[in-house]
């Protein structure tokens, strides 16, 4: 699934999320949640649309190299049961 | 890692630990400074047969011993914002490694490419080989690529734990629900030891 090559936007291979000046601080909490939920809703919306789902891997690439796994899993869990409190 | 007998920090493993080291001694030789000067002072003061009852005022000296200290405190001060804002600059790291902290071990996450995580547990006393440093190992090491900056995040699944090393100078609180960035960039090569 996760293959070495950047996904678009970004050029060249890619290696770690990079510098996000929105979080600048030492709390990266809300970095991983926001690039959960961009993510989400970038697939919900281009599914929606009937376009490739290809643009939304960055959000993909970066929530999974930030998030700790076993918040990602209870968060999946969320969603299958639709108690996620996030809006996607 | 320590030694016994040990006096001062252990050596340097990161330039902001080197900043720190030499921080530490420019602060200390200006503590030393005052107390011996506070020292020599008191040891004259109760050596001396000389009196004097009319002491009305002393305007130079109270002049001095205002000046003097807001001097010496600008002069602390000043290097210790420098590395303040050493330690936030922005650097764009090369590798993510994830850290969460359990009751009572590690667990290390590498994502960027594979799922790779693993726990890392401390070797308990009464299993240690000869050499090994007591408290100090663990099964499962933590392995990072030297010269490369590194981005550490620290969280925690249950309880407050906080994530030191010092010879990088790190030390970062795990706090369940938050998750904590700091940069690691390590010169040389070696086993490091934290906790």
């Amino acid at each position: 699934m996760l293959g070495a090559e950047c996904p678009k936007p970004c050029k060249g291979k890619w290696t770690t999320p990079p510098f996000d000046p929105r979080f600048p601080n030492q709390n990266q909490t809300r970095n991983c949640y926001q690039n959960f939920l961009d993510y989400h809703r970038c697939i919900k919306t281009m599914n929606r649309r009937g376009k490739s789902t290809q643009p939304c891997e960055y959000y993909l690439r970066v929530y999974h190299s930030l998030c700790p796994i076993s918040w990602v899993q209870r968060w999946k869990e969320q969603i299958k049961d639709g108690t996620f409190a996030g809006k996607i | 890692m320590a030694y016994p007998m040990q006096l001062g920090f252990q050596d340097a493993t990161s330039p902001i630990m080197e900043e720190l080291l030499h921080f530490h001694d420019h602060t200390l030789m200006i503590v030393f400074l005052i107390s011996s000067l506070v020292l020599y002072i008191i040891s004259l003061m109760l050596t001396t047969k000389l009196t004097h009852t009319s002491t009305m005022d002393a305007q130079e000296i109270e002049t001095i011993w205002t000046i003097l200290p807001a001097i010496i405190l600008i002069l602390i001060a000043l290097p210790s914002l420098r590395i303040l804002y050493m330690m936030d600059e922005i650097n764009n790291p090369s590798l993510t490694v994830k850290t969460m902290g359990h009751q009572w071990y590690w667990s290390y996450e590498y994502t960027d490419y594979e799922d790779l995580n693993f726990d890392s547990y401390m070797i308990p006393t009464s299993e240690l080989k000869p050499g090994e440093l007591r408290l100090l190992e663990v099964d499962n090491r933590v392995v990072l690529p030297m010269e490369m900056t590194i981005r550490m995040l620290i969280s925690s699944e249950d309880v407050l734990h906080s994530w030191a090393v010092p010879s990088l100078g790190l030390k970062t609180d795990a706090i369940p629900g938050r998750l904590n960035q700091t940069t690691l960039m390590s010169t040389r090569p070696g086993l490091y030891y934290g906790q």
